[in-house]
């Protein structure tokens, strides 16, 4: 991984409101979130670059059970951005419960939100947000 | 590699238990050992599964307790393996690798897990630990949430409306409760309707409470031996012919929740080593821990064409006496139940005692050839095992 681009600097980008990825220098593969090396070709020559922060709904779930902490309703989404990479984010609408598999294909917006830490993992962290275009 | 086989196999009942994660093993483990004709002082090594021991009893480094509530030697090394709900599994298969290496002669595998001591909320929680703690498990995803995803995605992909879908995901589950009525170590022994399934509440769209397997405890353990030692522990030893493992990352990457690329991998791994296909295989456990993780499972490891084995539970092919693989005879993690840390020994244990026709009512018939798959985490481990009838 290139020594500037940690999970905290991803997070960093995060709350300055930059969706951030590594661009692979041999086969100009965006990889995000951050990995060691890029997830095409497996090459360590990688810049960071900004994304572009709109995508598509691919699938998603209404979680109406929850982890200890969370308040159901919510929506979970994987949404394919612009550039390529696809990403998991929390799909807000105002009334999740009643979102359905119409959603598949629509365009979003991608942005961030905090979700704070629970006993089990401290560390507050953004969390890519998704609203409907 | 030296041949590998199953001596004996022992299991608990599935379902809500009083007792420890240790004493739970102990009571598998010994009946392991009996079932094989040896002592504990046979063994020569513990490969021991446990995936949430540290929240359901503040219970790290299991191994070792698991190791002495059994009286195994002290030169007999106990060691903790943890791939989500893949983890018996994952042990299994690398005593089997000692074992055919020729590091150990005879080893005691399998696993435990005690999770109804934690409710719904911690359980939903630390079960949500398999997933990748800066990139979804934030979000609030459980995995009904990553296998509401995967049906949200079949149902786009092929252009399987929802309903007619949820209908056929609804037959596995009814399927599974119809093997699972006939298995007494079943945490829920009973058969269940369709009509059943699609009343049930909503737990993460668009699976419902009855398309989810349980939260279970329970305990099961195999012994494994090499071919030259078996004789004299069994007559019916079970074959160990083919194994595969496969790991993927966090479930951006993988992209195509249909079509699972680790099973993929991981079978064709098993498929090789034991030279045959899928056409060869006559029952399979496999890892429902949902109804359409059944469907994705069947069609990864070749038994159906991709977006065609959604309808197979419908259709009875799948069931006891259909005209195809019988899945899940044991009724399944559906109904069997679902102690993760020990679902891949016990799926091992109802193929060794089908192969051995010990089955009872739910015997396979003529059954030669069975294959074991379990997944662990959002796709990101899976390991499969092929067994054969000595």
């Amino acid at each position: 991984m290139p020594a500037d681009f940690t999970f905290q600097q991803y997070q960093q980008e995060l709350t300055d409101g930059r969706l951030t990825a590594t661009v692979c220098g041999k086969c100009e593969t965006y990889t995000t979130p951050p990995q060691a090396v890029c997830r095409n070709c497996g090459g360590t020559d990688t810049k960071i670059t900004e994304i572009v922060k709109k995508g598509t709904i691919r699938t998603f779930t209404v979680i109406r059970v929850g982890p200890e902490g969370t308040q159901p309703p919510y929506i979970v989404a994987l949404v394919e951005t612009q550039d390529g990479p696809w990403v998991m984010g929390n799909l807000l609408v105002t009334d999740p419960g009643k979102i359905g598999p119409e959603i598949i294909g629509k365009e979003v917006e991608i942005s961030s939100q905090v979700v704070k830490g629970d006993i089990y993992a401290i560390e507050n962290l953004n969390v890519l947000t998704f609203s409907l275009v | 590699m030296r041949e590998v086989a199953v001596a004996g196999v022992g299991m608990t009942k599935f379902g809500v238990s009083e007792k420890t994660n240790v004493d739970m093993f102990a009571e598998a483990g010994l009946e392991a050992i009996q079932n094989s004709s040896i002592e504990p002082g046979d063994i020569d090594a513990l490969f021991f599964g446990n995936c949430l021991g540290d929240f359901e009893e503040g219970q790290m480094h299991m191994a070792p307790f698991a190791h002495s509530v059994i009286g195994l030697p002290m030169s007999s090394p106990a060691t903790r393996f943890e791939g989500a709900c893949a983890t018996a599994t994952v042990a299994i298969r690398h005593a089997a690798l000692l074992v055919g290496a020729g590091v150990y002669d005879v080893v005691l595998a399998g696993g435990t897990e005690r999770t109804t001591i934690m409710d719904t909320p911690m359980a939903t929680r630390t079960f949500a630990m398999g997933c990748h703690a800066q990139y979804e498990s934030p979000t609030g995803l459980t995995f009904p949430g990553v296998f509401g995803m995967a049906a949200h995605m079949y149902s786009s992909k092929y252009d399987i409306p929802l309903k007619k879908l949820k209908k056929h995901m609804a037959e596995v589950s009814v399927k599974n409760h119809f093997h699972g009525a006939k298995n007494p170590k079943a945490h829920f022994p009973k058969e269940i309707t369709v009509e059943k399934v699609l009343s049930g509440p909503m737990i993460a769209d668009p699976l419902q409470l009855l398309d989810c397997c349980p939260f279970s405890d329970g305990s099961a353990a195999v012994v494994i031996a090499s071919a030259d030692k078996i004789k004299s522990m069994t007559d019916k030893p079970v074959f160990i012919v083919g194994t595969g493992q496969a790991s993927a990352g966090p479930l951006n990457f993988q992209q195509d929740l249909t079509i699972v690329k680790t099973r993929m991998t991981s079978i064709k791994h098993a498929y090789k080593e034991a030279g045959i296909g899928p056409k060869d295989i006559d029952l399979c456990e496999l890892h429902d821990c949902f109804t359409i993780a059944e469907i994705l499972a069947i069609e990864a490891l070749g038994f159906y064409e991709f977006g065609e084995g959604y309808d197979a539970a419908t259709k009875g092919e799948t069931r006891l006496g259909g005209k195809g693989v019988t899945i899940n005879p044991s009724g399944g993690l559906k109904a069997k139940g679902h102690p993760i840390g020990a679902t891949g020994a016990a799926q091992v244990v109802e193929i060794v005692e089908q192969l051995r026709g010990e089955a009872g009512d739910r015997q396979v018939d003529g059954a030669k050839i069975g294959v074991v798959d379990t997944l662990g985490g959002d796709f990101g481990t899976i390991c499969n095992i092929i067994l054969r009838r000595g």
